[in-house]
């Protein structure tokens, strides 16, 4: 009985860890106690997000019509709270025309995809499996 | 600022999250850092020179 209790105790925790990582990255880490690793992926990732704001990159919108603009807003939103913020100061809304449009979408993507696996990892420690 | 430069930064961020992600100890993480870093600017310049002659 306190065997199961501390079990749903512990996934409900690596649940929230997993959260607090998605939406700040390297929270999850600062959190199960990964100081330097935490501090690093939140510099890092959020200097990425950043640098593809001013390189005039897109946010991409849920279109599923098609596919490929659906998998890059899903690769967006990975990114979590800085995504939000983005999104609600009407940034992101990415300028075809501009010599630094792709790059400027290959920093958002990425660092969206790198926090999702940032997340996970954190995941992973909560749970103490690395 | 160059395409160069961008493709830089976009390397170093990468290779800085792989090495933190996948290593513990800062000797590897640095080692592994450098490697990727390597990697990713090798495999562009000579990708690049490699399309060089191609028109489209």
């Amino acid at each position: 009985m306190r065997a199961d209790a501390a079990a749903r105790t512990d996934s409900g925790l690596v649940v929230l860890v997993g959260i607090a990582g998605w939406l700040v990255p390297g929270a999850g880490h600062l959190w199960a106690g990964r100081r330097a690793k935490g501090i690093i992926f939140l510099v890092a990732l959020t200097a990425m997000f950043g640098l593809g704001l001013a390189l005039q990159g897109r946010l991409f919108p849920f279109q599923f019509a098609q596919p490929l603009v659906g998998l890059a807003a899903f690769a967006n939103l990975g990114m979590g709270l800085p995504y939000f913020l983005a999104w609600g100061a009407q940034l992101g809304e990415g300028q075809v025309i501009a010599a630094t449009y792709e790059y400027g979408n290959a920093f958002l993507i990425v660092s969206g995809l790198l926090n999702m696996l940032v997340a996970l990892d954190a995941c992973d420690i909560a749970a103490g499996r690395k | 600022m160059s395409h160069l430069l961008y493709m830089s930064l976009f390397s170093f961020f990468v290779s800085v999250v792989f090495a933190v992600l996948l290593k513990d100890r800062p000797r590897d993480q640095a080692r592994f850092g450098a490697m990727a870093f390597a990697g990713f600017m090798a495999t562009a310049l000579v990708l690049g020179w490699l399309m060089y002659p191609f028109p489209w």
